[in-house]
C-alpha cells in the first residue's frame, strides 16, 4: 500500500490529479446543474418564504464551503509546518482565493435573501458579522502571500498566520454571538431530523452542496497544479539566466 | 529581559522615538468624533465607550511597526536574536516595552477624554479596568503582527490588515464591559472574557511571534 505522502511529490501529484481532474470537474458540473435546476424549477415555494427560498441552493453550499476552505487551509498549513511538503503549502495558497470568493457569494446571496425577508440588506447579526470577519481573515492571508517574495518564507509566515487566525476566528465567532442576538435562523441542516428543512428542499440542497464541494476540489487541484508549474517555470528561467 | 525592556523604553522616550505620538492620535480621534456626529450630549454619551476603546486600539495600532522596524534596519535585531536570550523572551520584552510606552499612557489619558465625550459617571472605573486588562492583549497581538511584517518594505498597511481582525474579540469585550457599566448593568462576564483573552494571548502568542521572527531573520 502506497503511503499518502507519495503524493507530496509534485510530479506524482500532477500525474494523479490529472487523472482524476476531468472526472471531478464533470461530476461537479453535473451535480451543480442537477441540484440548481431541481432546486430552482422543480420545488414548490415555501409557505413563509415564497419563491425567495430558492436562493438557499446557492447560499447554504457557498457558506459551508467558505468555512470548509479555511479548515482545509489550516490542515494544509499544519502539514507544511510539520512535514514541509511544498505541494501542501501551495494547496493552501491555491484554496484561499476560492474560499474568499465563496465567502463573498455567501454574503451577497444572504443580502439578496435578507432584503425581502428581513427588510434589510445587512444586519449586524452574529452569523453575518462572523462571515465578514472570516472574509477579512482571507484578505489578510492572501495579502501576506502576495507581499513576500521568497516562496518558503511566505509559506512559513502564512501558515503560522493561518494557525493563529483560526484561533482568533473561532474566538470572534463566540465574541460576536455574545455581542448581539441575531435574526438569522438556526441550522438548516443537521443529523437531527426534526430541525431539518422539509424533504422536498432537502434533497436538491444535498445535490447542490455536493456540487459545490466537487467544484471546490476541482478548482483547488487545478490551481495547485498551476502554482507548481509556475514555480517550475521560474526555476527554469532562473537556471537559464545563470547560463 | 529587563535590560532589553528598559532599553526599548529609553529609546521610545528619547527624541524621535514617537512616545507621544499614540497619545496625540488618541486625543485627535476623540476630539474629531463630536464634529462628525454632532454635539448632542446624549448621543455622545451613548457612543463614548465604543469611541474610547476604538481610539485606544487605533493609537496602539499606529505604534506597532516601531516595535521591530528600527532594530531591523540598524541590525540590532540580529544581534539580539543571536544573544543567549530565547527569542520568545525577546518578543515578550518587546511587547512589555510597547505596552508600557503606549498602553499605559492611553489608560491614563482615557478618563480625561471620557469627560470630553460625556461618558456616564459610573463607567470610569470600568473604562480604566477594561483598558488595564485589554491593552496588554493589544500589545502582544500587535507584536505578532509586527514580527510577521518586519522584513517588508511598506509593511505598515499590511500590518493593519493582518492585526485588525485579530483585535476584534478584545474590542468587543472591552467596549461591552464599559457600555454595560455605563448603563448600570453588571459587567463581570465581558471582564472575565477579556481576562481570558489577555492571559491566553500573553501565554501563547510569544511562541508564534518568535517562530515568525525566526523565519524572517533566516
Amino acid at each position: 500500500m502506497a503511503s499518502i505522502w507519495e503524493y507530496a511529490n509534485p510530479k506524482k501529484f500532477i500525474e494523479t490529479s490529472n487523472r482524476f481532474l476531468p472526472w471531478i470537474s464533470g461530476a461537479a458540473a453535473l451535480s451543480l446543474v442537477v441540484g440548481l435546476v431541481w432546486g430552482f424549477f422543480l420545488t414548490p415555494d415555501a409557505e413563509r418564504f415564497g419563491s425567495t427560498v430558492k436562493i438557499i441552493y446557492l447560499h447554504v453550499p457557498s457558506a459551508m464551503m467558505a468555512i470548509s476552505a479555511w479548515f482545509m487551509m489550516l490542515v494544509a498549513s499544519l502539514i507544511w509546518i510539520i512535514r514541509r511538503h511544498h505541494v501542501s503549502a501551495l494547496a493552501a495558497r491555491a484554496a484561499a482565493p476560492v474560499g474568499a470568493v465563496m465567502t463573498v457569494i455567501g454574503l451577497i446571496t444572504g443580502a439578496i435573501w435578507g432584503q425581502p425577508m428581513w427588510g434589510t440588506w445587512w444586519a449586524w447579526d452574529p452569523r453575518l458579522t462572523s462571515f465578514l470577519i472570516l472574509f477579512l481573515f482571507y484578505l489578510g492571508y492572501m495579502a501576506l502571500w502576495a507581499a513576500i517574495e521568497d516562496d518558503d518564507t511566505a509559506a512559513d509566515l502564512t501558515s503560522i498566520l493561518c494557525l493563529v487566525g483560526s484561533v482568533f476566528a473561532l474566538l470572534s465567532r463566540y465574541a460576536v454571538n455574545f455581542w448581539n442576538q441575531g435574526l438569522h435562523q438556526g441550522a438548516s441542516l443537521s443529523l437531527d431530523k426534526a430541525e431539518n428543512v422539509a424533504d422536498v428542499f432537502y434533497f436538491p440542497l444535498l445535490v447542490s452542496i455536493a456540487g459545490f464541494v466537487l467544484l471546490f476540489v476541482a478548482l483547488v487541484l487545478l490551481r495547485t497544479q498551476t502554482e507548481i508549474r509556475a514555480r517550475r517555470m521560474r526555476a527554469l528561467l532562473a537556471r537559464e539566466r545563470m547560463g | 529581559m529587563i535590560a532589553l525592556t528598559l532599553r526599548d523604553i529609553r529609546l521610545a522616550m528619547r527624541a524621535g522615538g514617537g512616545f507621544g505620538l499614540g497619545l496625540a492620535f488618541f486625543l485627535i480621534v476623540v476630539v474629531l468624533v463630536p464634529f462628525g456626529v454632532g454635539p448632542r450630549a446624549d448621543l455622545l454619551a451613548a457612543i463614548a465607550p465604543g469611541i474610547l476603546w476604538l481610539g485606544a486600539l487605533l493609537a496602539c495600532l499606529l505604534s506597532l511597526d516601531r516595535i521591530f522596524a528600527l532594530d531591523w534596519e540598524d541590525g540590532s535585531l540580529d544581534l539580539i536574536a543571536t544573544s543567549p536570550l530565547p527569542l520568545e523572551t525577546v518578543v515578550s520584552a518587546k511587547a512589555l516595552a510597547h505596552w508600557l510606552t503606549t498602553g499605559v499612557p492611553l489608560i491614563l489619558a482615557a478618563p480625561v477624554l471620557g469627560l470630553l465625550l460625556n461618558l456616564a459617571p459610573g463607567a470610569y472605573g470600568a473604562l480604566i479596568v477594561s483598558l488595564l486588562i485589554g491593552t496588554p492583549a493589544l500589545s502582544v497581538i500587535g507584536t505578532f503582527g509586527a514580527a510577521l511584517t518586519v522584513g517588508l518594505k511598506r509593511g505598515g498597511l499590511l500590518l493593519s490588515l493582518l492585526v485588525l481582525p485579530l483585535y476584534m474579540p478584545t474590542l468587543i469585550f472591552g467596549a461591552d464591559m464599559v457600555r454595560r457599566s455605563a448603563m448600570g448593568i453588571e459587567g463581570t462576564v465581558p471582564m472575565l472574557m477579556l481576562v481570558g483573552i489577555t492571559c491566553g494571548a500573553i501565554a501563547l502568542l510569544p511562541f508564534a511571534s518568535a517562530a515568525v521572527l525566526r523565519v524572517n531573520l533566516r
